[in-house]
């Protein structure tokens, strides 16, 4: 059985759709971690959901809603730019109000009822060839900028002061880490849902930070810990019809616990 | 030619005018304190040396160019800010960032580039701690290294904005000899920016003292005495020399100025 299923198509385009998203979270989960941005990730990928919400009422692409939505939401907070608890309450503030419109949209959408569970929770099963080829379009958009960027990206991350006084473009970086950010959202929605986005940005980048504090070695780790999760919770959920967003967010979760016991021993 | 060559700045935010016509000028291997109290406009005056503000009248060259253009020849030091316990960085990836942190894309350090990390990393003593999360680093460590950022650049014009701040006396100390050494070895003109100038009394040559809406230049001795004082504030202030001390007193603020037995 188990066999059988991995001869199948699409159990291919699940597995390169999630090798895909894996690989583009943990390159930019490194710099979201590092500027404690958890919270505008999640914001991100609601405010994603809403687009797609409003895209199924106008009955234009889902994916196109849930990109422009995300963008929308990702240039607002790089421009915002604000620190601490000016932007915690902020971010809350657009948070629960975009997640309000995207409920009225859903009551307005009279179709099925499981695009908008797929949105929330993941549907990876059922990627199809032309999703595969638009993951890659962007994924390598999101990659190609964050090679490019990477140096000057790591200055204004971790030493924004010393990276302005070199001349060093922090306000437009904030706009572009944001604006990567939610493509990077807007690919992860569709293998492990609006809900459990921060299991594929977050998690692996927080983990692998944990166990190296060089940023490349750490980058790179979080990448391995993505894939590891989302290919893993792919071939789990063939063997065990649970949900797949379950599966992919226990291994990465179960790695994070490990890194953090792991490092509070070597650390301390 | 000078390295800093400031004419005729002014700077006013809104009616509130800080400085105006500014002119000093800043040659190879010379240290300029700058003094005063909180609001004079110190930070800003580094900004402008930085090109990251335009001063409202007047214009500054650095080695003949604007400093727009070089930034990236200009080290800065900034105030002691401690960087979170948790940051996943290394003193070596900080110090690195001095050399191509300004650069797009990821590309690997040249052979010379290593080579010059290494030497910044050795120079501030920061070699056996390179490697450790830098969050676990005490203050003084971290300033050190930051100190190493500023010269791995090989810049031609150093500026400090209070770096000695919530330093103990040990570590101030250190700072200061590594930017003395440093401005005697390679002739980088050093813009300190300070609070109390007795931890750099020896090594400066000339005082900018920034007032509320006046301003002097010279040497210490010229600059830091009585008379100078109570004209530039309007009001009563004295200088007292207490055992190759300078204690300011009388100033409307006095205990920003100079700490008087700014110990620790």
């Amino acid at each position: 059985m188990f066999v059988d299923l991995l001869g199948q198509h699409f159990v291919h385009n699940a597995l390169v759709a999630g090798a895909i998203v894996a690989v583009v979270s943990g390159a930019i989960g490194w710099f979201v971690v590092t500027r404690s941005a958890s919270f505008a990730v999640h914001a991100i990928s609601e405010l994603g959901f809403t687009g797609a919400a409003a895209a199924l009422v106008l009955g234009i692409d889902v994916v196109i809603g849930m990109i422009g939505g995300s963008l929308i939401v990702g240039l607002v907070l790089g421009l915002l730019a604000v620190r601490g608890r000016e932007r915690d309450s902020a971010i809350g503030a657009v948070l629960a109000f975009g997640l309000g419109v995207g409920v009225l949209f859903l009551s307005l959408y009279q179709g099925y009822a499981t695009e908008a569970t797929n949105l929330l929770f993941g549907s990876i099963v059922g990627v199809s060839d032309r999703q595969v080829l638009e993951l890659a379009v962007v994924a390598t958009i999101v990659l190609t900028g964050v090679v490019a960027l990477y140096r000057p990206l790591l200055f204004a991350s971790v030493d924004p002061e010393g990276a302005e006084a070199r001349g060093v473009p922090i306000r437009a970086l904030s706009v572009a880490v944001f604006l990567l950010l939610a493509l990077t959202t807007a690919e992860a929605i569709q293998v492990v849902g609006v809900l459990l986005v921060l299991t594929l940005v977050i998690t692996p980048a927080a983990a692998a930070q944990r166990l190296t504090v060089a940023p490349a070695r750490a980058l790179f780790l979080g990448i391995a810990i993505a894939l590891a999760a989302t290919e893993g919770g792919i071939l789990l959920s063939l063997a065990q019809p649970w949900p797949t967003s379950f599966f992919i967010s226990a291994i990465s979760f179960a790695v994070y616990a490990v890194a953090r016991v792991a490092s509070a021993h070597g650390r301390s | 030619m000078s390295v800093v060559d400031a004419r005729d700045l002014s700077l006013r935010f809104g009616a509130r005018v800080l400085w105006e016509n500014l002119s000093f000028a800043l040659e190879h291997g010379e240290l300029l304190a700058v003094l005063g109290p909180n609001g004079t406009g110190k930070t800003s005056l580094l900004r402008i040396l930085l090109g990251l503000l335009e001063p409202s009248a007047g214009s500054v060259r650095i080695d003949g160019r604007p400093p727009a253009e070089t930034r990236s020849r200009v080290g800065y030091i900034p105030q002691q800010r401690i960087f979170d316990r948790e940051l996943a960085l290394r003193g070596r990836d900080l110090v690195r960032l001095g050399i191509d942190g300004h650069r797009w894309g990821a590309s690997r350090l040249s052979p010379a580039d290593r080579g010059r990390l290494e030497r910044a990393l050795d120079s501030v003593g920061a070699s056996a701690y390179a490697n450790a999360p830098i969050g676990r680093l005490s203050g003084g460590e971290q300033q050190r290294l930051r100190v190493a950022q500023a010269l791995v650049s090989e810049p031609t014009l150093l500026l400090a904005d209070e770096p000695l701040l919530s330093l103990d006396l040990a570590y101030q100390q250190i700072i200061t000899g590594l930017l003395d050494a440093h401005r005697r070895e390679a002739g980088t003109p050093v813009v300190f920016v300070t609070h109390d100038i007795n931890p750099v009394l020896s090594m400066v040559d000339r005082v900018l003292y920034l007032a509320p809406g006046s301003w002097a230049i010279g040497k210490p001795d010229e600059v830091l005495t009585s008379e100078k004082l109570t004209s530039l504030y309007g009001t009563p202030v004295d200088v007292l020399r207490v055992r190759g001390r300078i204690v300011v007193v009388g100033t409307p603020d006095d205990h920003h100025v100079h700490h008087v037995g700014h110990e620790h």
